[in-house]
């Protein structure tokens, strides 16, 4: 019998994937190598060093730096946590809250920071804050970031509870558990995988941002993409290149934290 | 699967009396820090501009006028199409849309050739995949922008091997810009395929090699209508994003390459903005976003039937 063609196998498809996945890699691993380079020029290859690592914390503009980091990771830290509280309620609602009034709308509403584009979210922001007269500055960021972190951290706390029958808390429940009991000591613990990635999510979201953060963050108030953005105008210096790959070495940890979570979810499902 | 967990036993977990309460955060904060400024938004762009940036609270359509009519030089001629802010519209929809078939052309076969992996191995795959999307869009721009200088590593590469005899000058042109969304947004192109092809029955494929179906025959004929909802799903994750991007077109285009987000970003900076025609750009994005939303919803609906 002649051998049957494999119908899930294509020519090139193998190749595409690599060079996919090239395209992703080699420009965070060029910046990546570069910002070890010893020079000042970021043309040239004159050797391994670790001097723009130690500019960008003992350099004259560390202090720049450090405190834009403080302003992002403390953001990042609280606006993900408040918007995954506020994504979990809004789970326990949609998810096992039945067909209460409102729930279509209350989808759209969710769904609806994915669907604005980010610079008329930015824009609408400003004209917001501005009209009632807030100063911008570090709270207004930090609603920002929280109202934009609501879908990303909805999004797997929601997978995560849909995958979750009703049996466990029904079960606590006939065994006479509150409804708080029931959701503190079975739903909680069993939902923990969704939660976490979804906290990641929004932290790593939060962090990410620019353009929404560029127009409510008020003079004088930096975060690190912030400040990045406005280095890199006058040219690309190896010192921001350091703290790129700073950056994106959290983000890898951040994505490999979320990673795990999700593996050992799958396991105690 | 489990039995559907809405409704069924809501009434005896006992969340159903709470599902209001629980949703107010939601409503409060999306709705006071989202809801509110875009419709804000929409009343400002019918606003009077103030010149030292901002509004005067007087209704007036100037910025729409601006957008769409021009009257001359002085402003005394008959009244004529404006072409300057539609070519930009185009110019985006058109980067936008050159992106999106990068992404598709790259993604597909990715995410096919992903989702036939054993799986056991495709989760490490969509890891790989999903990587570079955590990394903040404004280094992946950056060292895009690093990577792709006339002096830069690719052309220094490029130049040592002998392919080339000059520089190839990417940076400050359209292809730049065009290559900067193609790697800002290919994850969310691979992602949405990648499921549907997981879910995909590969008997069908099967069945279509015992009528004599060549590979790609059946990949046209039988693959495609079957996985094409993940497919639109991917070019609407990539189109819509792209259109209204900030950072490529800024970071990676030149002067000519001017696209919406700019636009819009240039009428609130200092006092040379003009916020109402800023409001008036930004609410014509959002439409056609809208229309582009409303457009996958009924096509994913027409599929479902």
């Amino acid at each position: 019998m002649a051998a049957r063609t494999d119908m899930r196998r294509y020519a090139g498809f193998g190749l595409t994937t690599a060079l996919c996945l090239t395209i992703l890699y080699v420009p965070l691993a060029v910046i990546a190598v570069y910002s070890f380079n010893d020079d000042r020029s970021i043309t040239n290859w004159a050797g391994f060093s670790l001097r723009w690592y130690a500019d960008v914390f003992t350099g004259p503009e560390a202090p720049i730096f450090r405190a834009a980091a403080w302003n992002s990771l403390s953001i990042a830290a609280l606006a993900s946590t408040a918007a995954t509280v506020i994504a979990l309620a809004a789970a326990v609602a949609m998810i096992r809250g039945g067909r209460f009034h409102g729930r279509q709308a209350s989808y759209a509403l969710i769904s609806l920071p994915l669907m604005v584009p980010e610079i008329v979210t930015a824009v609408a922001t400003l004209v917001f804050f501005t009209a009632i007269g807030v100063r911008t500055g570090y709270g207004t960021i930090l609603v920002a970031h929280i109202t934009f972190c609501i879908p990303f951290a909805y999004l797997p706390i929601a997978a995560r509870m849909q995958g979750i029958e009703e049996s466990y808390e029904l079960a606590a429940r006939d065994l006479y558990a509150s409804r708080w009991q029931a959701f503190r000591l079975i739903l909680l613990p069993l939902m923990m995988p969704g939660i976490i990635s979804g906290w990641l999510l929004a932290f790593i979201i939060s962090l990410d941002d620019f353009i929404i953060t560029n127009f409510v963050k008020g003079a004088g108030m930096e975060t690190l993409p912030t400040a990045i953005f406005g280095s890199v105008k006058q040219g690309i210096k190896p010192n921001i290149m350091a703290i790129s790959t700073l950056m994106l070495m959290v983000s890898v940890v951040f994505v490999t934290l979320s990673y795990l979570a999700n593996r050992i979810g799958q396991k105690t499902r | 699967m489990a039995a559907a967990p809405h409704a069924s036993g809501s009434l005896a977990t006992g969340w159903r009396s709470l599902a209001v309460p629980l949703m107010l955060p939601t409503w409060l904060v999306i709705g006071t820090f989202l809801l509110v400024p875009v419709v804000l938004m929409g009343v400002y762009s019918v606003l009077t501009k103030d010149f030292r940036g901002g509004v005067v609270w007087e209704f007036s359509l100037a910025a729409y006028d601006q957008f769409f009519v021009t009257r001359g030089l002085f402003g005394d001629e008959p009244p004529q199409i404006e072409w300057t802010y539609i070519a930009i519209f185009w110019r985006s929809i058109w980067q936008a849309a050159l992106a999106t078939l990068l992404c598709l052309l790259i993604g597909f076969p990715t995410a096919w050739f992903i989702a036939t992996r054993s799986p056991r191995h495709r989760a490490l795959w969509v890891f790989l995949i999903t990587v570079p999307y955590w990394v903040n869009l404004l280094i992946r721009t950056v060292s895009l922008r690093f990577l792709l200088r006339d002096q830069g590593p690719l052309n220094e590469g490029l130049l040592a091997i002998g392919v080339i005899d000059a520089p190839l000058r990417i940076i400050n042109t359209d292809v730049a810009v065009q290559l900067g969304l193609f790697y800002s947004y290919l994850p969310f192109m691979v992602l949405p395929i990648y499921a549907a092809v997981e879910r995909y029955n590969f008997a069908l494929s099967e069945a279509a090699r015992d009528l004599y179906a060549g590979p790609w025959t059946t990949l046209r004929e039988i693959v495609l209508p079957v996985v094409k909802p993940g497919i639109v799903a991917g070019c609407i994750l990539v189109f819509v994003p792209s259109l209204g991007a900030f950072l490529a077109p800024d970071l990676l285009g030149g002067a000519k390459t001017y696209m919406i987000g700019s636009l819009i970003d240039e009428q609130f900076r200092g006092s040379m903005g003009n916020w109402p025609f800023g409001g008036a750009v930004a609410m014509i994005l959002m439409s056609l976003v809208l229309l582009v939303l409303l457009w996958q919803a009924r096509a994913a609906g027409r599929g479902r039937r």
